[in-house]
């Protein structure tokens, strides 16, 4: 049968979780009620609902006091302050409104009359107050953007106040976060006072649409979650050597014939607009990538000569290599397929690839030796490879557009404008450490990755490494770990498709969200793992299939069977 | 990123049948039925199907006939399964349309109110020709396995035809007991979850539902005899348990399937969540001279005890029908026992010594001899075993320790022993890793152990077992599945004409979109897409 021996450690650490909030709390930490917490049962798997207030990431400064309000479905309101400079115009934020207040109070169906009779310690509203002149209702986030917030939980009313939308919604998610219900299932939030802002600019998730087709369902469904989880980068990895779902106005047959299914299996321009819609309510930058010259095998299916013919012996084999960098229809296609991607996506970055390239099919190909020798590159096909990126590189800049790359193509030294963002995802922990190191003294702005290719699986509690991870834990000057803008959560989708990705994803996801977005101090495992299992249950509740943390329930479990 | 679709696989069959090679037009078609039947011929020989005139019907020889609860529903069931885009409203057909395809349908024993039992014959024969299919069994879930088998011969073009092509099965499993464990103790499953895994169960030819109901962490089972059990020991005393209600619901659903439901409700250990409700039942552990309030296995020591776990099988053995009842057993620290005074003195009068194992045997017999006593046959985990050999000749034990080598050595001594097997050791589909781990699952070979003729024979099947501690339904189904279809085709099909991982795996990916197709959410094995994938998220 079954033991498992993380049982009894597990125990253990609900000890630590008084330890809850400590590390962070600047200001005067006064009391958190905390009727379960001290059940010192011999086993007891409910840890879960043991603290009723779990915030996930933790806020930068946080004080919560022992003075409770009650919430009511029917009386509480989400309103633009006074002084806000949004009003019930801004879209983004009516939207945001209602989410949050369905988080809250669930659908509330009975729409008869609000009560009249307000209880004295009743909190019946959150007002948002937006502060800039220009709230960026209409507008896209962006690397820029800033996300930090005030949150003044009390009487008479709750302010959220955030100098445009994007703070205002990370506010909303800890205001509903701080919502728990008690034992008689009303709605109570405890006097409370945040400041918060992000540690990181950065905090994303790629999903890889081509190794495997994702409906729009799932897309969605991941945003929704990041949002809890106050991501805000979705690193759309759409395309790559299986499959090529992306339906391309300018070139249709790349999907028609390089996807699974030209109809079943593609996302259209209508798809790509709804995406980044939804992303963009929640605050979320949807950043495309289409990787070159390797893992292209799919593009060759529907564009003709774009791929590089191997050759066995003096013929070819019929099979194909990475895009042919000696023709300059390749560049001329790539100037045109780029300049409808960057249309069709508004963020200001486009994710280049440009990782694992390999030279076998290059090297049998006699006219690319032939290409080799008049433009001096000796053997080093990696000089090819530059070649073939540089000249990418202009064409994308052309589109006014920055770009994001793997980190081989700041290892092949190719040329790079220094606002080039350089995505760290290989080796071990000295390996990236020192690469993150090299491509900040080079100047350059780094993201990590390699900790946090989250499809790798094994059993246990595999979320402590991942939580335990720091993109600036490298040696390295101040000024260095300033360009380390954040980090990506990967999930590549070998083994992955729309019946497991969520439990896969979450609530694993959330421990690379806490490490972007909180204080670096918060680390403390056991303090996480009570936020963390709440947390995951949350998302339960919100409709999220986030797997377990380990045994326990949750109050409301998953009921989307 | 290699995306391969098999095109062809060939099926041998030694004695009867012509080695056959079947060459698919459609490539990604491929017509096979999972987990393999023993003996399957095919011919391209196509026939079109139409569900507008497509009928089951009872033969005339059959002693079964029309009111047969058990085939009634699965005819309505793998009608829909067969017909995945034909809803309800065009399904309704005459008993009377001349030119319809007819399953015939012929079963020689009427068990149609029964349960499955560990005797039942599951063989079957399906014979697929022009206009008909006849399915001759001995009995009902013999039948069921056939429809099953027939459901997977149909396959539909890219315009929505269906076909059949001609086809001859003679099928019967490898080993009778053919188990999927649960645990609802570590997480609570909900129902439907459960329900689910019914149905997916049926699908891969699974017959055993082990399900492990409590343990230490919940004890979510509803008694009727003792209701404080659940009420302070599950997650939480109304959504968090099993009523009857509940338990009827899944052995019904079960039955219908032609599988059975074994519950475990494991002791000595295992048992905290038990002392919640029932008060003196666990061992106190003591700190020196003083209880610690800490509790560890059933008190073996107090008649009281006893008293209790013969009420509880007693309820146990009328609720759930099936003949066998799983009694654990497993993982007892003694380090509770040793401390408490009243268990030494208890030692020292019975003369063990400081052997706790044999404290650890007296209470499993007298268990053991309650259940002989409600004409139940008991199963125990391996280390019932291990401490104690002489345990009575027909119980069953159930291996879960060990490498290869180790489990191995554990089958010869356990048979040499005259005792009936099962095999769970390799197949605890909870541990997962990085890639295709289904493969260790399937290159299993549960009687490749040095043994006789006759111990090989002791070796009555396996069980995949799905324990909870990082499982609950929010990840469960694709966690499964299609990982326990490797475990599948091993307990069902000839081992030798399924040692190929290479042979399976096109199968087992066409297997896997099947059971999208019907509503199972089963994990991708690799790279690649299904016609219909799974929609929700």
């Amino acid at each position: 049968m079954d033991r498992n021996q993380l049982t009894e450690e597990e125990s253990s650490r609900r000890v630590n979780i008084m330890g809850l909030l400590l590390n962070c709390a600047v200001f005067l930490l006064v009391v958190i009620v905390c009727s379960g917490w001290q059940d010192d049962g011999n086993y007891d798997g409910r840890l879960s609902d043991s603290d009723p207030i779990s915030l996930w990431p933790l806020p930068q400064k946080i004080q919560i006091s022992a003075v409770a309000f009650k919430l009511s479905a029917s009386s509480f309101q989400i309103s633009h302050a006074k002084e806000s400079s949004a009003g019930p115009g801004c879209n983004l934020l009516q939207n945001a409104f209602r989410r949050y207040f369905e988080y809250m109070f669930g659908s509330v169906k009975n729409e008869a009359k609000p009560r009249k009779k307000v209880f004295s310690s009743e909190l019946t509203e959150l007002q948002v107050w937006i502060t800039s002149a220009d709230p960026e209702c209409d507008g896209y986030p962006s690397l820029k953007s800033d996300e930090s917030y005030e949150l003044s939980v009390d009487q008479p009313s709750a302010v959220l106040k955030a100098s445009n939308v994007w703070g205002a919604l990370r506010g909303l998610e800890t205001f509903s976060q701080l919502v728990y219900e008690d034992d008689y299932g009303v709605n109570i939030i405890n006097k409370t006072s945040i400041v918060d802002f992000p540690r990181f600019a950065h905090r994303g998730i790629l999903l890889d649409t081509s190794r495997h087709y994702l409906p729009l369902r799932v897309i969605l469904a991941n945003l929704e979650a990041m949002a809890m989880n106050k991501y805000n980068v979705f690193h759309w990895h759409i395309v790559d050597d299986p499959s090529f779902p992306y339906f391309s106005r300018t070139f249709p047959e790349l999907s028609q014939k390089g996807a699974f299914h030209p109809y079943t299996h593609v996302y259209t321009p209508a798809d790509v607009k709804m995406v980044i819609e939804f992303a963009r309510m929640r605050g979320i930058r949807v950043i495309p990538e289409f990787d070159t010259p390797g893992h292209t095998q799919s593009w060759g299916k529907g564009q003709k000569d774009l791929l590089t013919p191997c050759y066995s012996g003096s013929s070819p084999s019929g099979t194909f290599g990475p895009v042919n960098p000696i023709l300059n229809t390749t560049y001329e296609f790539m100037g045109r397929f780029f300049k409808e991607v960057s249309t069709m996506f508004p963020d200001a970055y486009v994710h280049l690839g440009g990782d694992e390239v390999d030279f076998s099919c290059w090297k049998s190909n006699p006219d690319i030796q032939k290409f080799m020798e008049e433009h001096g590159f000796g053997h080093d096909y990696s000089k090819l490879e530059s070649y073939y990126i540089q000249r990418l590189l202009d064409i994308v800049s052309s589109t006014n557009k920055g770009y994001m790359i793997w980190q081989e193509v700041f290892d092949n030294g190719v040329k790079l404008k220094l606002d080039t963002l350089i995505h760290v995802w290989m080796g071990n922990k000295a390996q990236y450490e020192t690469e993150t190191a090299r491509v900040t003294a080079a100047g350059f702005h780094a993201l990590l990755s390699t900790p946090w290719y989250l499809n790798y699986i094994s059993y246990g509690q595999d979320w402590h490494d991942i939580y335990t991870a720091d993109p600036q834990s490298f040696n390295g000057t101040e000024e260095q770990k300033k360009l380390v803008i954040g980090g990506e959560a990967c999930l590549w989708g070998e083994y992955v498709d729309a019946t497991n990705l969520t439990p896969r994803l979450w609530p694993r996801a959330s421990a690379v969200a806490e490490r972007l977005w909180s204080d670096k101090d918060v680390k403390d495992i056991g303090n996480a793992y009570g936020r963390l299992a709440q947390h995951r249950c949350r998302m339960v509740q919100r409709g999220i299939p986030a797997e377990p943390l380990f045994v326990g329930y949750c109050r409301h479990e998953y009921k989307g069977l | 990123m290699a995306r391969f679709f098999g095109k062809w696989y060939c099926i041998t069959d030694l004695r009867f049948w012509l080695l056959v090679i079947i060459l698919f037009n459609d490539a990604e078609q491929v017509n096979a039925v999972w987990p393999m039947p023993q003996r399957i011929s095919q011919s391209t020989q196509q026939y079109t199907l139409n569900p507008q005139a497509f009928l089951f019907q009872y033969s005339n020889g059959s002693v079964v006939q029309p009111g047969c609860s058990v085939l009634d529903t699965a005819f309505k069931r793998y009608f829909a399964i067969i017909f995945p885009d034909v809803t309800g409203k065009h399904g309704v057909l005459g008993y009377n349309v001349p030119a319809a395809f007819t399953v015939f349908v012929d079963v020689k024993k009427d068990e149609c109110d029964g349960y499955p039992d560990e005797n039942s014959a599951e063989n079957y024969k399906l014979s697929i020709s022009a206009g008909q299919a006849v399915l001759s069994s001995e009995t009902v879930w013999g039948a069921l396995r056939g429809l099953e088998s027939l459901s997977q011969l149909v396959y539909q073009d890219d315009y929505g035809a269906y076909f059949i092509n001609k086809t001859e099965i003679e099928d019967f499993p490898r080993f009778p007991f053919r188990g999927l464990l649960l645990d609802t103790s570590r997480h609570y499953l909900p129902v439907q979850a459960i329900l689910k895994t019914l149905d997916a169960m049926a699908y891969s030819k699974f017959n055993v539902f082990h399900w492990h109901i409590v343990d230490d962490p919940s004890f979510p089972y509803q008694s009727r005899t003792f209701p404080d059990l659940s009420n302070k020991g599950a997650f939480h005393p109304l959504t968090h348990i099993y009523t009857q209600t509940d338990v009827r619901r899944v052995i019904a659903h079960a039955r219908l399937r032609g599988i059975r439901v074994v519950p475990e409700f494991d002791s000595p250990g295992h048992t905290q969540s038990w002392g919640k409700g029932q008060h003196d039942l666990l061992t106190p552990c003591y700190k020196g001279d003083v209880p610690s309030g800490m509790y560890g296995p059933v008190n073996p020591i107090l008649d009281s005890s006893y008293k209790f776990m013969a009420q509880l099988y007693k309820e146990v053995a009328l609720v759930f029908p099936d003949s066998y009842v799983h009694l654990g057993g497993d993982e007892v620290s003694f380090t509770c026992w040793k401390s408490n005074p009243n268990v030494r003195a208890f030692m020292a009068k019975m003369g063990f010594g400081s052997d706790y194992t044999k404290l650890e045997s007296f209470y499993m017999e007298n268990i053991m001899n309650m259940t002989a006593a409600l004409n139940k046959t008991s199963i125990v985990w391996q280390d019932v075993f291990d401490y104690h050999e002489r345990i009575p000749q027909d119980t069953v034990l159930e291996i879960w320790k060990g490498t290869p080598p180790k489990y191995r050595e554990e089958l010869s001594r356990i048979t040499k022993a005259g005792h009936r097997v099962l095999l769970s050791a390799p197949w605890y589909l909870n541990h997962i890793s990085y890639g295709q781990d289904w493969q260790n699952a399937y290159l299993v070979a549960p009687r490749n152990f040095s043994g006789t003729e006759a111990q090989k024979k002791l070796v009555i099947g396996g069980e995949v077992c799905m324990w909870g501690e990082y499982v609950d339904a929010t990840n469960l189904t694709p966690r499964l599945w299609p990982r326990a279809c490797a475990a599948a085709e091993r307990l069902w099909s000839d081992e030798e004409q399924t040692s190929s991982v290479a042979q399976a795996y096109p199968r087992l990916q066409e297997f896997r979109c099947k059971l999208l197709r019907r509503g199972i959410q089963a994990e991708p094995l690799f790279v690649g897409h299904c016609k219909h994938e799974y929609q929700g998220a």
